[in-house]
């Protein structure tokens, strides 16, 4: 039950991301990328991790997605011009993403982590859920939560400036 | 499922995102690729966290989510300023700072 779901699972995660960069549409390879988070979902409840998963859920199909989804109607869906600055890009560009895979396969593959190749060990029901997460959020990690919450509101912050109109306007060629 | 194939198929990801990049010009298609990457990350980190059994992977996993909310959004609205100003969308032909 778990590996059909497992292959399942990684089917959709790896053809939403193939279909991403695949795709001419850039509103198509929006789509496909929600496609991809749910399907990452599936994969971190299957590794015990609700909480996670839940927040993928919420945070980037709902929140990020969105925020993609009215960028690419707002600069509008154009497709890319076949012009190839550099020779062979098309070529060169798969080869290399095999290269990176095939690195990192070995890597994985042939290190001395014995624990890689078991299921993990046996953890409590209670593992990876809200209540634990919670918990670490806000006792052991304090400081690195509210160093995020910072740069979030910073990032906020940086993109109205960017994207103001206002002061387009004064620098306006 | 061993961690294994949890892990491998996250390289899989990074490498296809990484693939992404190389290819495609659009700035909107690349900050999709950089998110491809970055959870491909997540569950590598969450597959470990899963192979040492404790949670503070989880917790890198959550910090990584912010982060690329945060890129996500700076990326954005820089796109909807290059858009603003009349600039051509491709990565080909904003190679100059000077705006």
């Amino acid at each position: 039950m778990e590996a059909v779901l497992f292959f399942i699972a990684a089917i959709g995660a790896l053809g939403g991301a193939l279909a991403v960069i695949a795709l001419r549409n850039p509103f198509y390879s929006v789509l496909a990328l929600i496609i991809h988070l749910f399907s990452l979902a599936v994969l971190f409840l299957l590794l015990t991790a609700a909480f996670v998963a839940a927040a993928q859920v919420v945070v980037y199909a709902g929140a990020v997605m969105v925020l993609y989804v009215f960028v690419v109607a707002y600069v509008g869906g154009g497709t890319e011009s076949a012009w190839e600055p550099i020779p062979g890009q098309r070529l060169l560009a798969p080869l290399l993403g095999v290269a990176l895979f095939v690195e990192l396969a070995v890597a994985v593959l042939s290190s001395s982590l014995l624990a890689l190749g078991h299921d993990g060990p046996h953890v409590n029901p209670g593992f990876g859920d809200p209540a634990a997460i919670g918990y670490l959020l806000l006792e052991r990690f304090l400081v690195p939560f509210e160093a995020s919450s910072m740069l979030l509101m910073l990032a906020a912050v940086g993109a109205i400036v960017l994207a103001s109109r206002n002061r387009e306007k004064e620098t306006a060629p | 499922m061993s961690i294994e194939w949890y892990v491998v198929l996250s390289s899989l990801l990074f490498a296809t995102g990484a693939m992404g990049i190389l290819l495609r010009r659009s700035p909107v298609v690349i900050l999709l690729c950089l998110e491809l990457m970055l959870n491909a990350g997540n569950l590598a980190l969450v597959a470990f966290s899963r192979m040492v059994g404790n949670q503070q992977g989880q917790i890198f996993a959550l910090v990584v989510m912010v982060i690329a909310a945060c890129e996500v959004v700076v990326g954005l609205g820089l796109i909807v300023a290059i858009f603003r100003r009349k600039l051509p969308l491709d990565i080909d032909e904003l190679r100059e700072l000077r705006g």
